[in-house]
């Protein structure tokens, strides 16, 4: 039988998919409660109660969402482009969904495990402003394009300053493999040992960068409700809007868990003695999306100049400085090789 | 499975492209030549550049088509017209692709393979090392100084078309952003008890 799924193509095939739903069923079972979390945990800064009628503390509140998502009737705007239409939420859903492909939960808990697994989710983060842009066009009508226009140019100011922050971490690690990067952060003193404490600035340049690329508040001017009613995804009902709304939160988990790998040691316990694990990432993760809801809900949407202004004139600038500084610290082996787990020269 | 995976890249790869050229949408060939782009991308994976691959992701399909997308989105072009000049350049077009076709299948014809090149495109990338490093070696140690001017050559470009577009006019408000930030609220605003019913 073990031969059936290591030598057949059939059998292969059969494992891949079975670690794709290994991955991906989890993930949006999560997504559920974590859509719960997220406005549960908005209610409380506003001292609401927030979702607190469908099961236990309100519990069940997403799945009853997508069961009123699914049964609705789609509309279609007259003078849509049907085709690009429905597209559009496809694309956004399934990018958010294979980027997760390389992520690792654990030492060896991971589907592909590839060299250029930080360019890859790079590339795949570059992609999501299509569904975006597409849906805004194809609606044919002006708010959504409006929206999609604010997100096109938002999403790529916000990309240089992300890749920029990752070649400070690819440096200091000297590799672009994931795991390899978790690795590079073990070691003797457990939490001091990740990259956040070298790296500080630059985490929380990230996790701003990471807020905008998610077009999460307070930079989610491509949806704008104030403005643009809800940008692109005005003329979205049911199931395609459903699409967008999980590609877009599966996204912010994605920018989470990254935040996780790159910054804090990603499955690597925080105190030495204690044995790592799958628990550390998760509990790391869930940290990262409490923060990420915490400043949706305490934050003002920016106004679009600054934002622009921001990206370009605040955090590129920084970003760069910092890849010349983390370059230099890393070769010269400054503050006692911290910026440098690699042997120099080698 | 890899002949396969390289027939799919290949065939979608061919049909972006087609589409690129028939479509009658400017905004469907953007999408198609995405989907070209992308599929050349797998091609690259499949000759195990997966570092160039990832490049042309982010490079060509993260930014530049973005941009595309961004200008022929505003683009107001009546399409039957752009069929009737289509009609009118096919010919020519035509001519091109078929000068073009000859000279590769010439050219294909007249190589003479080196004698090591077969070797040579058995291992692309020197042994035990990532493409990623056996590149970086190459840019940054073997071609440092070209790497260095080709960059110089684009910032002179950049330079350039910011100059030539660049305008300062006197005649519209200007907002600056620090004097913005630094506003203090004592003196911006002013807290007044409203009686019910009397208004200011």
């Amino acid at each position: 039988m073990a031969e059936f799924f290591t030598t057949t193509y059939l059998g292969i095939g059969l494992t891949i998919v079975g670690q794709v739903f290994l991955i991906v069923i989890p993930l949006l079972v999560c997504l559920a409660f974590l859509m719960y979390a997220d406005r549960k945990v908005w209610a409380a800064v506003q001292m609401r109660r927030g979702p607190n009628v469908v099961g236990i503390y309100g519990l069940l509140q997403s799945f009853a969402d997508f069961i009123k998502y699914i049964v609705k009737e789609v509309v279609f705007p007259a003078g849509a482009d049907r085709t690009v239409f429905l597209l559009a939420p496809m694309i956004t859903l399934v990018l958010s969904l294979i980027a997760w492909a390389v992520i690792p939960f654990n030492e060896g808990w991971i589907l592909s495990d590839i060299n250029v697994a930080i360019l890859y989710i790079f590339a795949i983060s570059s992609l999501e402003v299509y569904g975006v842009i597409m849906g805004g066009w194809a609606s044919n009508s002006k708010y959504p394009f409006l929206g999609s226009l604010r997100s096109a140019a938002q999403m790529i100011s916000y990309e240089v300053s992300i890749g920029l922050i990752i070649i400070g971490v690819i440096i200091s690690t000297g590799s672009m493999n994931l795991s390899d990067i978790v690795r590079a952060q073990d070691g003797a003193y457990g939490i001091f040992n990740w990259y956040w404490l070298p790296h500080l600035p630059m985490l929380f340049l990230f996790f701003v960068s990471a807020l905008a690329e998610t077009n999460r508040p307070p930079f989610d001017l491509p949806e704008a409700e104030s403005e643009l009613v809800a940008g692109y995804q005005v003329e979205y009902s049911s199931t395609p809007f459903l699409l967008f709304m999980i590609g877009e939160l599966v996204a912010v988990v994605l920018m989470c868990a990254l935040v996780s790998l790159l910054f804090f040691g990603g499955w690597l316990s925080p105190i030495p003695w204690l044995p790592d694990g799958f628990l550390w990432m998760f509990v790391k993760m869930l940290f990262v999306f409490f923060m990420f809801a915490m400043v949706k809900a305490i934050t003002p949407r920016y106004r679009y100049d600054q934002l622009m202004r921001l990206g370009w004139k605040v955090f590129l600038p920084m970003s760069l400085g910092w890849v010349f500084f983390v370059a230099f610290a890393a070769k010269f082996q400054w503050f006692g090789g911290v910026f440098a787990r690699w042997t120099v020269g080698g | 499975m890899i002949t396969f995976a390289f027939y799919l890249f290949a065939l979608s790869a061919i049909t972006g492209g087609l589409f690129t050229v028939i479509s009658r949408n400017p905004v469907h060939s953007v999408l198609w030549l995405i989907l070209a782009f992308l599929s050349s991308a797998g091609l690259f994976v499949l000759l195990g550049a997966e570092f160039v691959a990832m490049l042309l992701i982010i490079v060509y399909v993260g930014a530049v088509m973005v941009l595309f997308l961004f200008v022929v989105m505003m683009l107001d072009v009546d399409f039957a017209e752009l069929k009737a000049e289509m009609a009118k350049y096919l010919p020519l077009g035509m001519l091109v692709g078929l000068v073009i076709l000859m000279q590769l299948a010439m050219a294909y014809g007249a190589w003479d393979a080196n004698s090591g090149a077969e070797a040579r495109l058995q291992a692309a990338v020197p042994e035990g090392m990532h493409n990623t490093e056996a590149l970086g070696m190459i840019l940054y140690d073997q071609y440092f100084l070209l790497f260095q001017l080709a960059g110089l050559i684009l910032l002179v470009a950049m330079v350039g078309a910011i100059l030539l577009t660049l305008r300062h006019r006197q005649d519209i408000r200007r907002q600056n952003v620090l004097e913005q930030i630094y506003r203090d609220p004592a003196d911006a605003m002013k807290l007044k008890d409203v009686k019910p019913g009397q208004g200011l």
